[in-house]
């Protein structure tokens, strides 16, 4: 068999045919994020997929990226998060949560003028690392913080 | 067909911080019904402000962003009696569309 041809069907089905052509260089994630909502970053399961899916790459860290949210949520159905980035050229913010089923709750692109201080409510599942991606004069960072669950917001 | 967002933009004459309520279910697609049928996933998938016409915000939600979705944030610029706009899209071409004044 084949192996190559398996794996590179397997890599294929999972990316979806957005990634494929993002790993093909057809279409940049740039592009693919233009065209409307990001599905292939809001269905990565895995830290990996969802950075690639960004076109993050291996964030840096930064001392000047604010994750504002509780150390621990009664409910996890809402789950205020703040991200405040004083990086000068914040162009996009990104609230990731590790142990969602999918890791992107949201993201926000910020025009210039538009100072990196963003605040929403989250749903999450069960107690997991929460990361604030941001990216800033083409550079991307992310920051952490562990919140934990009493109550689960992602169950029925 | 979903209600109005309640939207508040207030400036402090150099910056307007915005506060967004929107009413929307945000279903997760993970949840099952009573008989045990998966509930479709329905939530809000792009957002935009403007402020008299430029946009000063867009997002992208998933389904893990809270019922009833609440967001915050600021821009540069905005007096007083100026218009923001809020609108959204959501994964069933459902849209809403809603202004408020600064104040």
């Amino acid at each position: 068999m084949n192996t190559q041809r398996r794996q590179a069907l397997k890599s294929g089905g999972a990316l979806g045919l957005f990634g494929v052509l993002v790993a093909a260089g057809l279409v940049t994630a740039e592009e693919a994020r233009a065209a409307g909502w990001d599905k292939p970053a809001f269905d990565a399961k895995t830290m990996d997929d969802a950075l690639k899916a960004l076109g993050a790459g291996k964030p840096g860290e930064s001392s000047d990226i604010m994750l504002n949210a509780p150390d621990i949520a009664e409910n996890g159905a809402v789950v205020p998060v703040g991200v405040k980035s004083s990086l000068p050229g914040t162009e996009f913010i990104a609230i990731l949560i590790e142990k969602n089923p999918s890791m992107l709750a949201a993201s926000f692109t910020l025009p210039d003028g538009t100072p990196g201080d963003i605040s929403t409510r989250v749903k999450m599942g069960q107690t997991s690392s929460v990361y604030a991606l941001v990216k800033a004069d083409g550079k991307y960072f992310m920051v952490s913080k562990e919140i934990k669950v009493t109550l689960g917001g992602c169950g029925g | 067909m979903a209600g109005p967002m309640r939207i508040r933009a207030a400036s402090n004459g150099t910056e307007t911080e915005v506060k967004v309520l929107m009413s929307h279910e945000m279903e997760t697609g993970q949840r099952k019904d009573p008989s045990g049928a998966l509930i479709p996933a329905h939530h809000i998938t792009e957002l935009t402000a403007t402020h008299n016409g430029r946009v000063v915000l867009s997002g992208q939600f998933g389904p893990a962003v809270s019922k009833n979705p609440y967001l915050q944030f600021r821009f540069k610029g905005g007096a007083k009696g100026d218009k923001v706009t809020v609108s959204w899209v959501d994964n069933k071409g459902d849209k809403r569309s809603d202004e408020v004044v600064v104040s």
